[in-house]
């Protein structure tokens, strides 16, 4: 296994009688997107604030690439913090200055770049943050998610290797949320950073980690991938995770992935044979359509589509859950292939009566310079009694179909 | 038997470990006090110490004007207006206490030395205190507390370059400046009252001072002016720098006695310091 960029080896932190953490061990590895899950007050940001040295431990040890951070020298420290940027869950933005200023203070007091140069840096994140508005407002100025936005332009301003969010989406309406996400996951691919989350976002995190860490009781208590995640079985899973995923559902309407594996085991109970189908929805070309239209728009736009079909088919005894970003599927209990295909038709009909004009209304206006396109597929595969759930799921995602497709031209 | 008196051994014990509380308990508490002051002596010493030490780094020019402007500029108005109602009232009152002498003429000397060296540098270090320092203490305390502070550690920017050296270098630049012009236009306060009101001749009121006022009480003026403004700057600067880790509250709340204490602990300090100085420059 690869060295670890950052690992806590039995940290135990205390403030005077209350210890927050205790013997924490956990890794955290370069190039991935790591999360840390766990309820409020339990020591997630205490635990952040570790890393990127603002607190230091009572006891352990914590090694960055290997070397214990206290070995280290104080330029080598420097440089090696130099690539770390944080993003405070209150943003901690300067309210004196503007959003420009707040995004450029990094560059302007840390490096020797022109003025022209920082200026052009600003502005493209500014505009790929989609605050071009707010360039010169003060952040009393704007709404909580611009708020959040300006800090994240300001935490990516400098390239950074290492990025650590605290808890980026709280206060956020579900679509910000995942258009926070979205934003994250896009930049981590493209600048290829670290990231390091502390969120509560269950299960759309989950899409964008490559890892969890469960801090429960003071402890890590689970570090491995979501699909880990799912079979893990302690009390953290019950306290935890399944409390937020009663407010995901009823937030959205859709069942986690695990919750999803639960319904299909209880009808497999109840169903051992005869046939079930499922439904595999995707909106297409996500990156074409968040570039033209931006991450919220985008985020609208899937939320309109997995509102429609929880809608359309929650009414007939189907349950669904979303899988990636852009993924849904949607089981059908007791329901053969013909009738589902029946089914399905009448949701595309439904669809392009009710949500497709919607939609285009929405991301149409945003789309001013060039013409684009989302096209949205369904495939569908049916299962027989315990037959396994992931093959249907797999068979459906290759049976999948254009059902509708929104164009917007240019200046629309 | 052995048991009741264990009891009452016990009870014994518990008596005079209540007296010795009591008694020892004051001693214990003013230990404690100047511990506490010890401490914060010394810390607000390294505060200063590594603010000074940012002072000739790289971008600090901008910054330090920008200060100067809000400390020293902005603060000119408040002290012009002070200092001509207590020249002024200098001038009133020597008038009256000299002119049953017939030493009348002995006015502008007293106006101006005692303006020079004196009133010119505490009443200065006391309205920039008030103007200047609380607005300092509470800026640091609120950036603090909304971890404004924090945010610029996590982006190594210094804060004791940022936010601490330009208002303590901008503070000693200012407060000589603020109390030259607090001297001036107080000698004129004198003049207008001894002179223009109370009918004092011209020339006597300008030749006494220009007789007795010597460079070195100007110097000495300056030094105080110099010592205050390290001492202000210092205390408010600190005070809000390390607004969250006061014992007595937290938060807004922890800002706004932040502030109350910047202002109490500098005023009292200015007038401790004064002492000190004069006794060391007579």
């Amino acid at each position: 296994m690869d060295t670890p960029l950052i690992e806590f080896q039995n940290v135990t932190k205390r403030f005077g009688s209350n210890t927050v953490l205790e013997g924490v061990n956990l890794m955290i590895f370069e190039g991935q997107v790591t999360t840390i899950i766990g309820l409020s007050g339990s020591g997630k940001s205490v635990l952040l604030k570790h890393i990127i040295g603002l607190m230091e431990p009572d006891e352990g040890v914590i090694l960055f690439r290997g070397e214990p951070i206290t070995g280290i020298k104080k330029s080598e420290m420097a440089e090696s913090f130099a690539g770390i940027s944080y993003m405070f869950q209150g943003n901690a933005l300067f309210d004196s200055l503007t959003v420009y200023d707040n995004v450029a203070l990094p560059l302007r007091e840390t490096t020797r770049l022109k003025k022209a140069e920082i200026h052009k840096r600003v502005m493209a994140r500014i505009e790929q943050t989609e605050l071009t508005e707010a360039v010169y407002q003060y952040p009393s100025q704007l709404s909580g998610g611009m708020q959040k936005r300006v800090a994240l332009a300001r935490a990516l301003i400098t390239d950074p290797q290492i990025v650590l969010f605290d808890e980026p989406t709280t206060g956020q309406d579900p679509v910000r949320k995942n258009a926070i996400l979205s934003m994250i996951a896009q930049y981590q691919r493209k600048l290829n950073f670290t990231a390091i989350l502390v969120s509560h976002e269950i299960p759309d995190v989950y899409f964008i980690s490559n890892r969890i860490l469960a801090l429960y009781d003071r402890r890590i208590v689970f570090q491995g991938t979501p699909e880990d995640l799912e079979s893990f079985d302690h009390p953290f899973m019950d306290e935890v995770i399944n409390s937020l995923e009663i407010l995901q559902k009823e937030l959205t309407g859709l069942h986690s992935q695990r919750q999803f594996k639960m319904l299909n085991y209880a009808r497999m109970n109840r169903q051992a044979t005869g046939e079930y189908c499922v439904l595999f929805f995707s909106l297409g070309e996500m990156n074409t359509i968040i570039s033209r239209i931006g991450h919220d728009a985008a985020q609208r736009a899937l939320r309109n589509l997995e509102q429609a079909i929880e809608k359309h088919f929650g009414m007939i005894g189907g349950f669904s859950t979303r899988r990636q970003t852009n993924e849904f599927v949607t089981m059908l209990p007791f329901a053969n292939l013909a009738e589902t295909e029946e089914i399905l038709k009448r949701f595309v009909r439904d669809f392009k009566e009710q949500t497709l004009g919607m939609m285009k209304d929405q991301a149409c206006s945003l789309a001013s310079d060039e013409s684009f396109q989302m096209t949205i597929t369904a495939g569908v595969a049916e299962g027989q009694g315990d037959s396994d759930l992931n093959a249907v799921v797999a068979l459906a995602k290759s049976n999948q179909k254009e059902i509708a497709r929104l164009s917007c031209a240019a200046g629309e | 038997m052995a048991f009741t008196a264990n009891l009452q051994n016990k009870k014994e014990n518990q008596a005079i470990k209540g007296w010795g509380e009591l008694l020892s308990g004051p001693f214990a508490l003013l230990g404690r006090t100047v511990i506490d002051w010890v401490n914060h002596l010394g810390a607000a010493s390294i505060f200063l110490f590594f603010a000074l030490l940012q002072i000739f780094r790289r971008k600090q020019f901008y910054k330090i004007i920008e200060q100067i402007y809000f400390v020293g500029a902005r603060s000119l108005s408040i002290i012009m207006l002070v200092s001509l109602f207590t020249g002024m009232v200098l001038g009133l009152q020597s008038h009256h206490a000299l002119v049953q002498f017939g030493a009348e003429g002995a006015v502008g000397s007293l106006v101006s030395l005692s303006l020079i060296m004196e009133l010119g540098p505490v009443l200065t270090a006391i309205m920039i205190t008030a103007r200047a320092g609380s607005a300092i203490t509470a800026e640091v305390g609120i950036l603090r507390i909304s971890e404004q502070i924090d945010a610029l550690q996590t982006m190594r920017i210094n804060p004791m370059r940022y936010l601490i050296s330009p208002r303590i270098t901008a503070a000693i630049i200012s407060f000589p400046l603020l109390t030259a012009v607090f001297d001036l236009v107080g000698i004129f306060g004198g003049y207008v009252s001894a002179v223009l009101l109370l009918g004092l001749n011209s020339g006597a009121y300008w030749h006494s001072i220009q007789v007795y006022v010597t460079i070195g009480d100007i110097v000495d003026g300056f030094i105080k002016a110099g010592v205050f403004a390290v001492i202000v700057a210092t205390v408010c600067c600190y005070q809000g720098y390390f607004a969250h880790m006061r014992k007595d509250s937290h938060g807004a709340q922890a800002v706004g006695l932040a502030t109350t204490s910047a202002v109490v602990l500098s005023c009292i300090l200015i007038l401790v310091s004064d002492y000190v100085v004069t006794s060391l420059l007579i």
